[in-house]
């Protein structure tokens, strides 16, 4: 397969869409939401025939729902998926890792353009998760509102006056909602800033973790930042907050991105081109170092330094070079020191595309 | 409040756990709280869940006076009915089993409810348009009842009435719902 055809099918369509809102700092934005059925127990401890029983009949719901151009929703059964294709659903956020490794019976329904999964048998029996391009939580709430209501004409939930949306985990009670963004905060991170604004974060009830890698050493620069709430607040004040504080950190962001630019063009340049440099010129290249190399070009096409080059190669590359990506292009197992060289030659690949579209 | 363990990064999780039968006050960073996943039972990577099982230990060894810890005693606890998930169960898991696990663990819940959500123990958001009609009725009407008391307390007269019609209106509309269905 070409590397063409396989980029085309391997990233969702939705992430082509036009992108959205700040999408110089914020890459996406997701709103999740936890359901159960009143009538059967929950996933975590429930029964085969439970399980069973709980697909069928929320499958079938499922199935007669219309997106976009009356399109409706492909279902994939984790059961009839190889390892490396469930792997490869989660690196596109598609599915959780729980779906993948621990559910049973568990499937997800998937809209056209990838933007809607709605997994069943999760840790809950639905979890319906709706993704956008760039800074939309408003528009996000009130999809994922629509997409509620139209399941609970079809469904009973269960549902508490007290405890609202009863979920597996005391931790999603209440809204059941998780509301999230993916943002690329280079600046912050290179200003040391970012350590000063988290505490501040925690405290009003919200999350920020790495996208990739492990706490404050999250790589590429991507963070995700949600609420940890979810009793106690109505779902438009869980977004109002949320929306006010990511409002803030764009603001910072682009603050300590303009105060580089003045202060250290050459030192800017330097960095972003010669990342740019390693990338198009590598044969081994870790995941780490990708990560990290790929944030630097994505800052230099934000800041209007390197030119010609589509501003998605960072959130395509991303998910291209993990693991499950890289071992289904070439189609078997890697090693680990294979695959640090399948990768460094797919990125060198993928901008020497960028480079004959660009001309 | 800066992470007890580390020192230097800010604490983002504060749980209460049980070490030799005493209750210990955890505050840990992120980063902190993961290395020490390996000494919350059962988990090999660490998640908030897991933190969260020892949470909910405490409640439980409370209401045994905090002697005994929970191998040597056998507590006469609740069960579900619905599903059958012992208390225990739902304290090591940190998940319920079904929708009734949440009544029949009532009593145990608000304090948990409270350390997760913070402070918040009661749903404000969302209610069912299909199967919640009632509810929606009744929490707009509580909103109405303290709109009155404050005009009334504001001795804006004239508004009060108006709310007061407004809802005697909206009970006698109730009523006549209840007795459709
Ligand atoms: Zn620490
Ligand atoms: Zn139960």
């Amino acid at each position: 397969m070409s590397l063409q055809r396989f980029i085309s099918e391997a990233i969702s369509p939705w992430m082509k869409n036009e992108p959205g809102p700040d999408s110089d700092i914020v890459l996406s934005t997701r709103i999740r939401l936890a359901r159960n059925m009143e009538q059967y127990p929950f996933p975590v401890f429930a029964s085969q025939e439970t399980a069973e029983a709980v697909l069928h009949h929320t499958a079938r719901e499922f199935s007669s729902i219309r997106m976009q151009a009356g399109s409706s929703l492909e279902r994939l059964n984790m059961d009839d998926f190889t390892l490396n294709e469930k792997r490869v659903l989660v690196e596109k956020h598609l599915i959780s890792p729980y779906l993948a490794e621990r559910s049973q019976f568990g499937a997800v329904m998937l809209s056209p353009d990838e933007s809607v999964s709605i997994m069943l048998n999760e840790e809950d029996h639905i979890r319906m998760q709706s993704l956008f391009r760039g800074f939309q939580l408003s528009e996000g709430l009130d999809f994922s509102n629509k997409l509620d209501d139209w399941t609970e004409e079809k469904i009973t939930y269960a549902f508490d006056e007290k405890r609202g949306y009863l979920t597996s985990c005391p931790t999603n009670v209440g809204t059941g909602m998780r509301a999230s963004v993916m943002m690329h905060l280079p600046a912050l991170v290179m200003t040391r800033q970012l350590n000063r604004i988290l505490p501040a974060i925690h405290q009003l009830g919200l999350v920020v973790r790495g996208i990739y890698g492990e706490g404050s050493e999250a790589q590429g620069n991507l963070f995700q930042i949600s609420n940890q709430m979810t009793l106690g607040k109505s779902e438009e004040d869980i977004v109002e907050d949320l929306q006010g504080v990511v409002t803030q950190i764009i603001r910072q962001e682009r603050m300590a991105r303009d105060a580089l630019m003045r202060s250290s063009r050459t030192y800017m340049e330097d960095k972003v081109f010669r990342s740019f440099g390693i990338l198009k010129n590598s044969r081994i290249m870790e995941s780490k170092e990708a990560t990290e190399r790929l944030s630097d070009v994505r800052l230099g096409i934000d800041l209007d330094l390197i030119k010609g080059i589509s501003g998605n190669i960072l959130n395509e590359l991303m998910i291209l070079t993990q693991s499950g990506f890289l071992q289904q292009y070439a189609k078997k197992e890697l090693r680990a020191d294979e695959r640090d060289m399948r990768r460094a030659s797919l990125i060198r690949e993928r901008m020497e595309l960028e480079k004959e579209s660009g001309e | 409040m800066l992470c007890q363990e580390c020192q230097t990064r800010q604490a983002a999780l504060h749980f209460t756990k049980i070490i030799n039968g005493k209750k210990a006050e955890m505050h840990l960073c992120d980063e902190c709280a993961r290395n020490k996943g390996e000494q919350i039972p059962g988990s090999n990577s660490y998640s908030i869940h897991e933190l969260l099982s020892g949470l909910l230990n405490v409640e439980q060894v409370s209401g045994n006076n905090g002697f005994k810890t929970q191998e040597t005693e056998e507590p006469k606890q609740p069960v579900c009915r619905g599903c059958g998930l012992t208390y225990e169960r739902f304290a090591k898991t940190g998940r319920f089993g079904c929708a009734q696990c949440y009544q029949a663990f009532e009593t145990k819940l608000d304090p948990i409810l409270k350390r997760v959500h913070s402070g918040n123990y009661r749903h404000s958001g969302k209610i069912p348009k299909r199967t919640g009609g009632n509810i929606k009725v009744q929490r707009e009407m509580e909103q109405l009842r303290e709109d009155l008391r404050s005009r009334v307390e504001q001795e804006e007269f004239e508004e009060a009435a108006r709310l007061r019609d407004y809802i005697r209106e909206l009970e006698k509309k109730m009523h006549s719902g209840e007795e459709d269905a």
